[in-house]
């Protein structure tokens, strides 16, 4: 079924569709709470289904965990730790992480459709990035195991114990890669809960670690609510709050944990400034402006969501940023042609369509592509705002949806003063020929992450994380060890 | 007839007096007073912090070997006032082997840290290998003002201690002293004022450590916050830290020295560049 995308100006973009097979994944009709390398029933015995947000279908029944759950887990999770992984060498955990890696691979591609379908994301993108990243992420930090004291030169490193982990529904494999395998590596047993809307992939991992040999009770998985995720947040035998989300969550879970012996690591939200230069290769800026905002849907905490176009090249950039959103497909996330998927929930959908309407009634001039949307389904197109300044409300507040908000400036002062003028500082993106000015610009914003002349690139080697509000604690790299390790 | 020292605070590189008016008398302990110390406000805090964060964009800037220096300069001057301070701990009840352990520990401090300032970016940076072309590096940058209460039950070093990593990692500090022994903090706050440190990069208050460090803790303009065991008071400043989610580092028993209090108050900033790739690299050598 071909889907048409017409663009305002001169071309129709027409593709035939490329759907990717489902024939070949296996899923559950009901997943059941992974402990000890067991399929375990909640004590509640209820459950909670999970939708494609592409159709609304659902696609499986997942457990939902209770604080007796929990406390199973973290218990399995202690014993794991004291009895066999604490004991075991280096060299040894690295090989299971080595073996979960490997087979992560075997199945990548059951593992990006089933994200695909779970998410909302393009089949291209869990294909291409998720899933590739997320099976490197195990491979990389399976080599660490052994390798500690060279991290952390000045003591002999010990891991801190139980971890307890709560991730997005963004790149929801990536996530929980980027949290079970530093902390695998360091040494420490965990508890994960992934997100209530995308459980999936974290389940059908839980299958390798169980196929893998993995010792029971090394890593857990707890499907389940906010309520689940507070349950491992206030479990006293934890000693570590490892958490990706929103920034309003994270400054409830560090009041939680006030006063007691946990540590923590936040990885939260962001407001990133995208920074295009008169000396900028216009077309190249243009794709890392698109890729910025409008990959993963906008659903990435360090999106480039605040463009700050310098005002000689504002109506150039502006006319060829409308023209490339024209040809952007949205559409089927399992089709191969789609650039923008669906948006992950009915909550997310509204919360984007609230932002989108205060923007209008601030006054904001709002443009967006003219093409057509499934009609089922959560699906939002590619949005821009003109006629925005600094204290507009969208340009202050994370939207977390394919909405970018573009501002102009004239002097390289005037930018970096706007770019680092709010309470985030998880990434920024710059975009100059110069070399000399590049350096200006990276060293003086205030964010964790700077792509210069680039956005929205990862790697298991390339440690990921923010200043201020957006949270602390790096994840990736050797610095991503530090956050399991005393 | 000697002239008495009126004890001040150090506020952008100037001795004001609180701006509250309030003092608090140091007693020594057969009950007559040594000195009366200024009881320092939250208005103080504010102050110093405006002062602390106009200073942190010079001192951030300056060379990492220049900060070396300074801190160097730091350790002679203190090493010049020795004998003021070993006088300043006797008073407030120090035995006088204990302060010159004390005396010797702080200078010692400072050129520990003096020689840490362009070196430890080295240990802790990295070029990351990334699997696509570009050139990917880590490196750390200072957090900016940082919160500091000095560990209380010493005049010098639990100052001294918190100060000097701060400091040489680029940030800049407002520290309120130890309550009940504050005299060496304001004489030290000479040492910095006399060693080239721009004013604002050390703010130094005294007064209630109740009152400050809460003040401190909440404020929206202070990026990270350093104690060491406030007993009761530290579950209300961990959660104060928590609007702006500045960095609670509390300390159970802090060291003199050690790499891992620069780093503490430091961030890792990684930044790519695409490398171009046209054909590769096809030459063999």
């Amino acid at each position: 079924m071909a889907k048409k995308n017409t663009a305002n100006s001169q071309t129709e973009w027409d593709y035939a569709a490329s759907p990717e097979s489902t024939s070949h994944i296996r899923l559950e009709k009901k997943y059941q709470l992974f402990i000890n390398n067991e399929w375990v029933e909640p004590s509640s015995k209820k459950y909670f289904p999970t939708i494609n947000p592409a159709t609304e279908d659902v696609l499986a029944e997942i457990a939902w965990a209770t604080d007796a759950d929990v406390d199973k887990a973290v218990k399995a999770a202690r014993k794991a730790y004291t009895d066999v992984w604490s004991k075991m060498s280096g060299a040894e955990r690295g090989k299971y992480i080595y073996r979960i890696a490997r087979m992560m691979q075997e199945r990548a591609r059951e593992f990006a459709v089933i994200e695909s379908l779970d998410s909302g994301k393009p089949i291209r993108e869990s294909r291409d990035v998720d899933v590739p990243l997320a099976c490197n992420h195990f491979f990389y930090y399976a080599g660490w195991a052994d390798k500690l004291e060279y991290a952390m030169p000045h003591k002999k490193p010990e891991a801190l114990g139980v971890a307890g982990q709560i991730i997005p529904w963004n790149f929801p494999l990536l996530m929980a890669a980027w949290k079970i395998a530093p902390a695998l590596a360091a040494g420490n047993t965990v508890v994960l809960k992934p997100a209530e809307t995308t459980s999936l992939t974290a389940l059908k991992l839980a299958e390798i670690i169980k196929d893998s040999g993995l010792p029971p009770g090394v890593v857990n998985i707890v499907t389940g609510y906010g309520d689940t995720g507070a349950a491992i947040v206030n479990h006293p035998d934890v000693d570590k709050i490892a958490f990706t989300g929103s920034t309003n969550v994270g400054k409830i879970i560090q009041r939680a944990v006030a006063g007691t012996h946990k540590k923590t690591t936040l990885e939260l939200g962001g407001k990133s400034a995208n920074i295009i230069f008169d000396d900028a290769p216009i077309d190249q800026a243009v794709e890392g402006i698109i890729n910025g905002i409008f990959f993963n849907q906008g659903h990435v905490c360090c999106a480039g969501s605040r463009l700050f176009v310098q005002e000689n090249v504002a109506d150039l950039v502006i006319k060829k940023l409308k023209a490339r959103m024209e040809s952007l497909y949205v559409g089927d996330p399992l089709d191969k042609n789609t650039d923008i998927g669906a948006i992950n929930s009915k909550e997310q959908l509204d919360t984007i369509n609230k932002y989108i309407k205060i923007g209008k009634a601030e006054g904001a001039e709002i443009y967006q592509s003219d093409c057509s949307i499934p009609s089922k389904g959560f699906f939002c197109k590619p949005t821009l705002f003109t006629g925005v300044s600094q204290s507009h409300v969208i340009t202050q507040e994370e939207i977390f949806g394919p909405v970018l908000t573009i501002q102009t400036f004239r002097t390289i002062d005037e930018v970096i003063q706007k770019a680092n003028n709010t309470p985030y500082g998880l990434a920024a993106g710059v975009w100059t020929d110069k070399g000399s000015r590049i350096f200006n610009l990276t060293t003086k914003l205030r964010a964790g992450v700077i792509w210069a002349n680039t956005y929205n690139k990862f790697d298991p080697v390339s440690p990921f994380g923010g200043y201020k509000e957006s949270g602390f604690g790096r994840e990736g790299g050797v610095h991503g060890l530090s956050a399991y390790l005393k | 007839m000697e002239i008495l020292k009126t004890y001040k605070i150090y506020i952008g590189g100037a001795f004001p007096r609180t701006e509250s008016g309030r003092y608090y008398p140091i007693v020594d302990a057969s009950g007559s007073t040594i000195a009366n110390v200024c009881l320092s406000s939250r208005k103080d805090v504010r102050n110093a912090v405006v002062a602390a964060r106009k200073a942190f964009g010079g001192w951030s800037e300056k060379t990492a070997f220049n900060r070396g220096q300074i801190l160097y300069r730091m350790a002679e001057m203190l090493e010049g006032r020795k004998l003021q301070f070993l006088e300043e701990l006797t008073k407030q009840g120090s035995s006088k082997e204990a302060a010159a352990r004390e005396v010797q520990e702080s200078i010692d401090c400072l050129v520990y840290y003096a020689g840490w300032a362009d070196k430890f970016q080295q240990i802790a940076s990295s070029v990351n290998p990334v699997s696509s072309s570009h050139f990917n590096f880590s490196a750390l940058e200072p957090m900016g003002v940082i919160g500091i209460v000095a560990a209380q039950e010493t005049s010098l070093i639990g100052l001294v201690k918190f100060i000097a990593p701060a400091i040489c990692g680029g940030n800049t500090a407002v520290v309120a002293a130890s309550e009940a022994f504050p005299l060496c903090a304001v004489t030290f706050a000479e040492v910095v004022h006399s060693s080239d440190v721009p004013g604002g990069v050390v703010n130094i208050l005294t007064g209630k450590v109740s009152e400050l460090a809460p003040a401190m803790a909440a404020h929206m303009d202070v990026n990270a916050l350093v104690t060491e065991s406030l007993g009761e008071l530290d579950k209300p400043l961990a959660l104060a830290c928590v609007d702006n989610l500045k960095r609670n580092i509390a300390y159970q028993h802090a060291v003199p020295q050690g790499l891992q209090y620069i780093t503490a108050l430091q961030e890792v900033k990684t930044t790519w560049h695409p490398i171009e790739q046209i054909g590769g690299a096809s030459s063999s050598y």
